[in-house]
């Protein structure tokens, strides 16, 4: 039986300690212990895009759809889709995008949250279209950190195999 | 606000759990003021930003009776990067209404609990789950987003509008943005070389700074804030009482927040909401917000401003503590608060208005002491334990109106010359939320 686990006194020591053994003793300078144990949690979620659902059926489709509000003076169109305008609070109807616009900003990530760390470097954009009044963050692919500018012209590309998530569209230069 | 205590941020503190943490802020709070016993105290906000990292859901109750100030009234503060300021503000109207004479505002993050990378995702679901987060969910690459449109409007279209190459023009204006970030990372780590509490105090140079790690173009590591674990508290008290605990008060003058959307994608093109001293002139042709500037933060420092009767803030502020948890963001939250005009951003970093007199930065800083910004070291340089944030910046700017700063840091060098009155502002993310309170010198 083993009534103590291994004692270190770097923290990012104990982090592979657990993740060999699950128990680590950290030791601070002031000679204080604490005992440190792995800890998981995962969870499964029944996620449901609820009112956005015709979005992710379109990219499925290979059709790009946003919004565009109902009431007459208003007409806002929204690249990033919603029931409701968010102007004057009246229902939105689906209006196919133009499959080509504009970036309005963008990044390339060299780190990311642990779900993405293995994609990087990947570039985050900001898309604007023509008529509309909002924008459409998307991965911009194909493009180097280096070929990227505002109003670089751009279109979009869909999953041949969709998985039902936003990743479903990307954009390439044009 | 009678008092005020802090842990000091860490990477992380494995000997301490969030009560314990907050018990070692509140102790030091308490500390040499006898009278302010725990039957004085008529209730608490608590505050932490996300039940991922402890794993440990309602933890505000277990800080509450960890304290021992059951069964007193009690409400968990969340408000994302913003829940620091947010706890500050909701002790404040638990008091100016009148509920209650003393209240303590606690806040609290231990983020050392997971891995780094799990950590920013653990703030990336802090985003728009649907839509932004699956695309590589990424709080600095979003700011990058943001810092890339600031520095097209406000250096590619001004000084490099010369330029006929769009490709070089532009990559000539990030050059010069990310020099003048790195300015603003310098001088908070600088600063921060002479407060005990900060997690990562160092002198750096810019060229430092541009060579440190790429994590999302153009921001660098060092112009970056890291996760954290910390504590920090802040009593505010009525005025009738206040005097009772300290013979030094400060005022909560003025309180103010603003929103805006959750997704960069949807923030609106319109026209800036002006300060007194701007006009619809000065900004005929920028779309508003756009993704280059915090509406919400505007919108914040409005009301605040309104309800302090301040119209001039650059003037009528001695110093401000700013959320930085960029360097980019803070430039941009200059612009928001006023203390220049919009576009005004980089050139008032590089006139040196934001720095501290008599501090060598290692480049030359002719307006230092204008307006000091984050004399503290700000996010970037004392960490972000995002629930103990916003009020460790009360306690860093009640320190400064007390004239106090020597005697809590053992060091008199951040200490600014008989400061009357300043500001504090938090910021949720990509600027969805933003709170700004003013506080001032409440005594002679
Ligand atoms: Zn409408």
């Amino acid at each position: 039986m083993k009534a103590r686990p291994p004692t270190l006194t770097k923290f990012r020591d104990v982090q592979a300690e657990l993740a060999r053994s699950g128990a680590a003793l950290f030791r601070d300078p002031d000679g204080v212990e604490s005992l440190v144990v792995r800890y998981p949690y995962a969870i499964e979620y029944i996620h449901s895009y609820a009112e956005d659902s015709p979005f992710f059926l379109g990219l499925a489709e290979g059709r790009l759809r946003g919004s565009r509000c109902t009431k007459s003076g208003c007409g806002c169109v929204y690249a990033t889709p919603r029931s409701h305008c968010m102007e004057c609070g009246s229902p939105t109807e689906w209006v196919d995008l133009p499959k080509a616009g504009k970036l309005h900003s963008w990044t390339t990530c060299h780190f990311g949250s642990e779900a993405f760390l293995k994609e990087t470097p990947y570039n985050l954009a900001l898309v604007e279209f023509d008529g509309v009044n909002s924008l459409l963050l998307v991965r911009l692919k194909d493009a180097r950190e280096s070929d990227l500018y505002v109003g670089m012209p751009v279109e979009a590309r869909f999953d041949p195999n969709p998985k039902y998530a936003v990743t479903d569209i990307w954009f390439v230069p044009k | 606000m009678v008092t005020g205590g802090v842990t000091k941020f860490a990477k992380a503190h494995p000997a301490m759990d969030f009560r314990l943490m907050v018990k070692r802020a509140y102790d030091y709070a308490v500390k040499g003021i006898p009278n302010l016993t725990k039957d004085r105290i008529d209730g608490t906000r608590i505050s932490y930003f996300s039940d991922h990292f402890s794993r440990q859901l309602k933890a505000a109750s277990m800080v509450q009776d960890y304290l021992g100030l059951n069964p007193k009234g009690s409400v968990r503060i969340e408000w994302g990067g913003a829940t620091g300021g947010e706890c500050f503000q909701a002790a404040y109207e638990a008091v100016a209404s009148g509920r209650m004479d003393v209240c303590l505002a606690a806040g609290y993050e231990t983020m050392s609990r997971v891995a780094t990378w799990k950590g920013n995702e653990f703030i990336a679901l802090a985003s728009d789950t649907n839509f932004d987060f699956p695309l590589g969910g990424f709080y600095t690459g979003y700011y990058a987003l943001m810092v890339v449109r600031h520095i097209y409007e406000y250096l590619r279209l001004t000084r490099f509008a010369h330029v006929q190459d769009e490709r070089e023009a532009q990559r000539l204006a990030i050059q010069e943005g990310s020099r003048i970030m790195s300015m603003v990372s310098v001088k908070n780590h600088r600063n921060a070389l002479h407060n005990p509490y900060a997690q990562y105090p160092k002198r750096l140079t810019v060229q430092d700074v541009l060579n440190s790690e790429m994590i999302s173009y153009p921001l660098t590591r060092e112009q970056i804030c890291t996760m954290s674990d910390g504590a920090a508290v802040a009593f505010l008290c009525s005025e009738s009482v206040a005097r009772e605990f300290t013979d030094r008060p400060v005022l909560v003058k003025g309180v103010g927040c603003g929103t805006d959307t959750m997704r960069l994608a949807d923030r609106p093109f319109g026209k800036v909401p002006l300060m007194p001293n701007e006009s619809a002139r000065d900004y005929a042709h920028l779309p508003y917000p756009g993704v280059h500037s915090f509406r919400a933060g505007r919108a914040a420092g409005l009301e605040a401003y309104r309800m302090a009767g301040i119209t001039d803030p650059n003037r009528e502020l001695d110093f401000i503590e700013l959320h930085d948890a960029y360097a980019s963001s803070e430039i941009q939250t200059y612009e928001d608060l006023g203390l220049c005009r919009y576009g005004e951003g980089y050139g008032f970093v590089e006139r040196g208005d934001p720095f501290l007199r008599g501090i060598d930065y290692g480049f030359p800083t002719p307006h230092a002491g204008a307006i000091p910004v984050n004399p503290s070291g700000g996010l970037i340089a004392c960490g972000h334990p995002v629930g103990a944030t916003g009020l460790m910046q009360g306690v860093f700017a009640f320190w400064q109106l007390q004239g106090t700063v020597p005697q809590h840091f053992g060091d008199p060098a951040l200490q600014l010359k008989d400061p009357k009155r300043g500001a504090i502002h938090s910021h949720a993310g990509t600027g969805s939320s933003v709170t700004v309170s003013i506080l001032e010198r409440g005594f002679r």
